[in-house]
């Protein structure tokens, strides 16, 4: 990161920006791009001493590059990536192939990028399945292909009667219309019910469920066996590499990279980044924000602010009360952000040997779980429930180094391990301490050294993080990590609140651009890009340049 | 043996079965109702489980009871009278702190402290609106999605858009921030006395294989209350008596209901419906089969897979059918002491929200458990007729009890069941137990056994949203017609779902005599 705090930004009331963004993860700073983009002189402040909120590579072990928090790239939205030109600003995609469960009584089940070679795979479990994969297959596709479009358009708001909203709901009724009495019955039952009963009606195997089951619970405060999980799996299959719906890659040089190159592109855009920088208030005068404070008392100026941070800590801990509707911060009182993950980054000497894995086997550089049931996902989730971390955790643990050279010496490796499920607060609310968080640690790798014995001996470092560290260090409010929970009631119109869906909050020129915002979390880009899509249709014409910024690609 | 003097068998005599009849015989049809059991009713029975004691042997309370069905069948001038119009419910504290709600859901609940009796007035009047949007739909032909989906119920279905319109801005948002939420998370947001908490809980999810935490379990609550506004009502003599008053109500249409007539197999010719064979092999030849049974047992049992195409074939096996649910009867020599809790009220056990879930647990894995959760109800302490005098009958709901066990269900499991159930009573009325002269348990099985509910799944299909309105009983068949021309489906599987009710079956008679 180039030091841009101390060389550009001139004294602390000398100047009024056109538009300060609160946190410089990726939603703060794609927003800021476009908005730089289209002429406008953008300050982005940051409150850590490194850029990338959530999407952040750190060295915490000498010479070991980590993905500290997301880990995997595939739902960003490749028109921001091109509207912003992030490959010329070094974002490199590297796909990668396959992964495994490992199941306990010693077998595993693989799945590769390649439908056929998938299909083989299952047909040694079960040949229904492998018949079911087929038809599994299709109906997800035909799903994905209704919700893409939608990311990238700002929800209308259905009780609403202004001509907007009610075009924008007369679109949304033909793209649904569009699919025929049948389809669209199915895919509203799709939406509403549970994973687990939904992969019951294709599969068979334990195993394989389980592995489909993965994506519809990373990050949920839900099992496998709560309604709406069957959307959550959508909302991660959405995503591409180079055009491969649902294909997952790593981002070179970890997932910081992607920042990196969003701060790149945006600074040669003219943009300003200060680091360090900790936002106690956004300053209210007359209902109109006019700027931030920071924790050192600077005041920064600006005609508009935008906040990437999450709706509750905008809103309940960044602004004075009085500043709000009492009604509005009631609704954000009760939007939904309970943690439920959690994470172990580890710096390894060497590769783990996973007994069940045949020698040479690709799927050592994929996604690796360690979960052959549903019933095992759900018990865990029972366990998150009362305020107990899962004492059989869930995880989804890969080495990105063996695709991705570049983040360790050689030799030696990163091992992400993502983690469901891992409470906010413990058993009656009570705060996690540091031995709670090593007991946590213990369990996910006592899991791992099951199964690949040895393990532990090549562990150089690790990192641990609970939703306590998740929310200290990102600011994620009660570590949710898409910064408000996925289900219906916080989505599209709902999301973050009802009436406020529109990247616009209940203060005139205050804005919002986080993961709180439709579509929602995961590292996409979209509540960004919608947010400065809103700001600029709000300003006068001829204030601010023509900027390319492109539609939804359609899924073909 | 061909019988011409009817055009349309009805298949099945419970409510829905008898609405059906009772409105498409005033509609002209000449209408044979067949039913296996040696008595009409299906799930409305009072039976003798003890000498001396009766009860109701399935449902126990009436929460919708189809409007339409009533003014036009009249079953009040036919012996239908109201013991209770109103129950009040208690829900039961085991240090006595027992929480009484009366009136249409709670309209008054004089145990609450004066601030959270605020916030329920605010939550009640809420749930009772955003349900009232839902009442209009529970009365017509579900629409499909899609073109041409709404046809015949645009009228109904503008009610609805009209409804949803009508509660303006806010509340609008609301509805639509609420529609698929979970019924802990709404109770965790409005309120804090968790007798409340546990309340909401328990009838959000009563009869559904959800917990409070599982989403979409707030619409269950909506869709309860939407019949009734939240009333309970209890007939007098017993949902037996119900029936009965019903049963004389639509022979006096002039639709003959036979019972001990069992169907066996629904009759075909190329690809429509000509008739039924019953067991012992008598055939009644007749245009139009309407079953009121499980869409299942209908379809792939009694008219094969072979009759409908794959696609159809998969959703009917798809359908969920998971039943949670166990009763037990239990006959005392004399009054329990619920620590000084009406009898005569709905006695509910569910001391918070967390309370139902940590129960819901056990049924993901095929156990029951340990600490169910129910609801309580005393008919003796109503009417005498149900226990000789002193005595008393407690018919006791509860929850969750899985239909498939792991393990299986030998006499042990039964006893560890009756003994959870027990246990749970002792500690909300000590000395229960020495009090039982006679008991009868109906594990989940048992009551799919009995009463021919495939998964011991009172309403022929699990209700939850993903299995609601065009989707119930499953995509294809939600607009009470099948692929098989003359072949009806109205029975609770289908829209809007089961309950003492007889909506589906007036439903699907309209849809029938084109009168939708």
């Amino acid at each position: 990161m180039k030091d841009t705090a101390a060389s550009t930004v001139p004294g602390p009331s000398s100047r009024t920006w056109d538009a300060v963004v609160v946190g410089a993860g990726h939603n703060g700073l794609v927003a800021a791009s476009y908005l730089a983009r289209s002429g406008l002189d953008v300050l982005v402040v940051e409150k850590n001493e490194w850029i990338g909120g959530a999407a952040v590579s750190r060295e915490l072990h000498p010479g070991v590059t980590y993905s500290n928090c997301s880990y995997v790239f595939s739902l960003f939205r490749p028109e921001i990536m091109r509207d912003l030109d992030l490959p010329a600003h070094g974002l490199q995609v590297l796909p990668y192939e396959s992964g495994a469960v490992f199941k306990r009584d010693g077998g595993y089940v693989a799945m590769y990028r390649d439908h056929e070679a998938t299909r083989r795979e299952f047909a040694r479990h079960s040949p229904r399945d492998a018949e079911s994969y087929d038809r599994y297959s299709r109906d997800i596709m035909r799903y994905c292909r209704f919700i893409r479009p939608l990311l990238m358009r700002t929800p209308p708001d259905p009780a609403s009667f202004k001509l907007r909203d009610m075009s924008e709901m007369a679109y949304l009724a033909r793209h649904f219309l569009a699919l025929g009495s049948e389809d669209a019955a199915e895919m509203v039952r799709f939406w509403t019910m549970s994973i687990s009963d939904f992969l019951d009606e294709y599969f068979e195997n334990e195993a394989i469920k389980s592995y489909l089951a993965v994506s519809s619970i990373i990050g949920t405060a839900l099992g496998p066996m709560s309604p709406g999980t069957a959307y959550v799996l959508l909302h991660h299959y959405m995503g591409d590499v180079d055009g491969n719906i649902g294909a997952w890659g790593y981002a070179r040089g970890g997932m910081g990279a992607v920042t990196k190159a969003l701060a790149s592109s945006f600074l040669a855009a003219g943009g300003t980044i200060r680091e360090n920088a900790p936002v106690a208030r956004i300053k209210v005068r007359e209902g109109r924000a006019e700027g931030v404070v920071l924790e050192d008392g600077e005041e920064i100026r600006a005609r508009r602010v935008i906040s990437s941070m999450d709706v509750k800590r905008t809103f309940l801990g960044c602004m004075d009360p009085s500043d709000v509707p009492a009604p509005f911060l009631e609704k954000v009182r009760n939007f939904k952000s309970r943690g439920s993950s959690g994470k172990l980054n580890i710096a390894l000497d060497g590769v783990p040997e996973f007994t069940a894995l045949p020698e040479g086997s690709p799927c050592i550089q994929g996604d690796l779980h360690f979960t052959d049931t549903l019933e095992r996902m759900e018990r865990a989730y029972d366990e998150w429930k009362i305020g107990r971390w899962s004492s059989d955790p869930f995880q989804d643990t890969m080495i990105p180094t063996l695709t991705d050279p570049t983040m360790a010496p050689p030799g030696q490796h990163f091992m992400s391990c993502f983690v469901q499920y891992c409470p906010p607060r413990l058993e009656g609310g009570r705060e996690w301490t540091e031995n709670d968080r090593d007991a946590f640690g213990k369990a996910v790798l006592d899991q791992i050294e099951d199964y690949a014995p040895g393990f532990k001996n090549r562990v150089l470092h690790v990192e641990v993080r609970t939703p306590r560290e998740l929310e200290a260090e990102v600011g994620l409010t009660d570590g949710n990590i898409f910064q408000g929970e996925l289900t219906f009631d916080q989505l599209l119109f709902n999301r973050p609140v009802p009436g406020y869906a529109q990247y616009r909050g209940p203060v005139d020129e205050l804005w919002m651009c986080g993961s709180s915002t439709h579509p929602g979390g995961g590292v996409m880009g979209a509540p960004g890009r919608n947010a400065a899509a809103e700001i600029l249709r709000g300003m006068k014409a001829g204030t601010t340049k023509k900027t390319e910024m492109r539609d939804a690609y359609p899924v073909i | 043996m061909p019988t011409p003097s009817f055009d349309t068998i009805i298949i099945g005599a419970g409510l829905n079965g008898l609405a059906c009849a009772g409105r498409l015989a005033q509609g002209g049809a000449k209408v044979l109702v067949l039913e296996a059991a040696d008595q009409p009713g299906g799930g409305a029975l009072t039976a003798e489980f003890a000498p001396g004691y009766r009860v109701d042997r399935l449902a126990h309370l009436v929460t919708h009871l189809d409007g339409r069905m009533l003014s036009a069948l009249k079953p009040e001038a036919h012996g239908l009278n109201w013991a209770v119009k109103s129950m009040p419910t208690t829900v039961l504290s085991a240090e006595g702190r027992h929480l009484t709600l009366t009136g249409a859901y709670g309209a008054s609940a004089p145990g609450l402290d004066p601030r959270e009796a605020r916030r329920w007035a605010d939550l009640r009047a809420r749930l009772l609106r955003h349900a009232e949007v839902l009442r209009p739909l529970r009365e017509i032909t579900p629409p499909l999605p899609g073109k041409g989906g709404a046809k015949g119920n645009v009228v109904a279905l503008g009610k609805a858009g009209l409804a949803l319109r009508r509660l303006g801005r806010e509340e609008m948002q609301e509805f639509l921030r609420m529609i698929l939420i979970n019924v802990h998370d709404v109770t965790e947001e409005s309120l804090t006395d968790d007798r409340l908490r546990g309340l909401l809980a328990f009838d959000a999810t009563l009869g559904a294989f959800l917990g409070p935490r599982s989403p979409n379990s707030l619409f269950l609550l909506w869709h309860r209350l939407s019949g009734d506004a939240g009333h309970i009502r209890w007939p007098s003599g017993g949902m037996g008596a119900l029936a009965a008053a019903v049963t004389r109500a639509v022979e006096a249409t002039g639709a003959e209901i036979r019972c001990k007539a069992r169907v066996e197999r629904l009759l075909t010719d190329g690809d429509r419906i000509t008739g039924v064979r019953l067991e012992g092999g008598e055939e009644i030849t007749v245009s139009r089969v309407i079953s009121t049974i499980n869409p299942r047992t209908t379809l792939l049992d009694l008219l094969g897979a072979r009759e409908i195409d794959t696609g159809l074939v998969r959703r009917v096996s798809n359908i969920r059918m998971r039943g949670t649910t166990a009763k037990l009867h239990l006959a005392l020599r004399e009054a329990p002491e619920f620590l000084g809790a009406d009898l005569r009220h709905r006695l509910v056990i569910a001391p918070s929200s967390e309370a139902v879930e940590l129960a819901f647990n056990a049924v993901k894995y095929g156990e029951f458990s340990a600490e169910p959760v129910m609801e309580i109800m005393s008919p003796s302490a109503h009417e005498a007729g149900f226990a000789p005098e002193g005595h008393h009958v407690l018919s006791i709901v509860a929850q969750y009890v899985p239909f498939v066990r792991r393990g299986g269900w030998d006499a042990g499991a039964r006893d560890g069941l009756k003994a959870a159930i027990m246990a749970r009573l002792e500690a909300h009325a000590p000395g229960i137990g020495a009090l039982v002269t006679a008991s009868e348990l109906l594990a989940t099985p048992d009551i799919a056994d009995r009463h021919g509910l495939v998964g011991g799944s009172w309403h022929q299909g699990d209700l939850a949203v993903e299995q609601m309105l065009f989707m119930r009983p499953a995509i294809g068949i939600a607009r009470y017609a099948t692929p098989v021309p003359g072949l009806w489906l109205a029975g609770a599987g289908s829209h809007p779902g089961g309950g003492i009710s007889g909506a589906a079956g007036w439903n699907a008679a309209n849809e029938i005599l084109g009168a939708a």
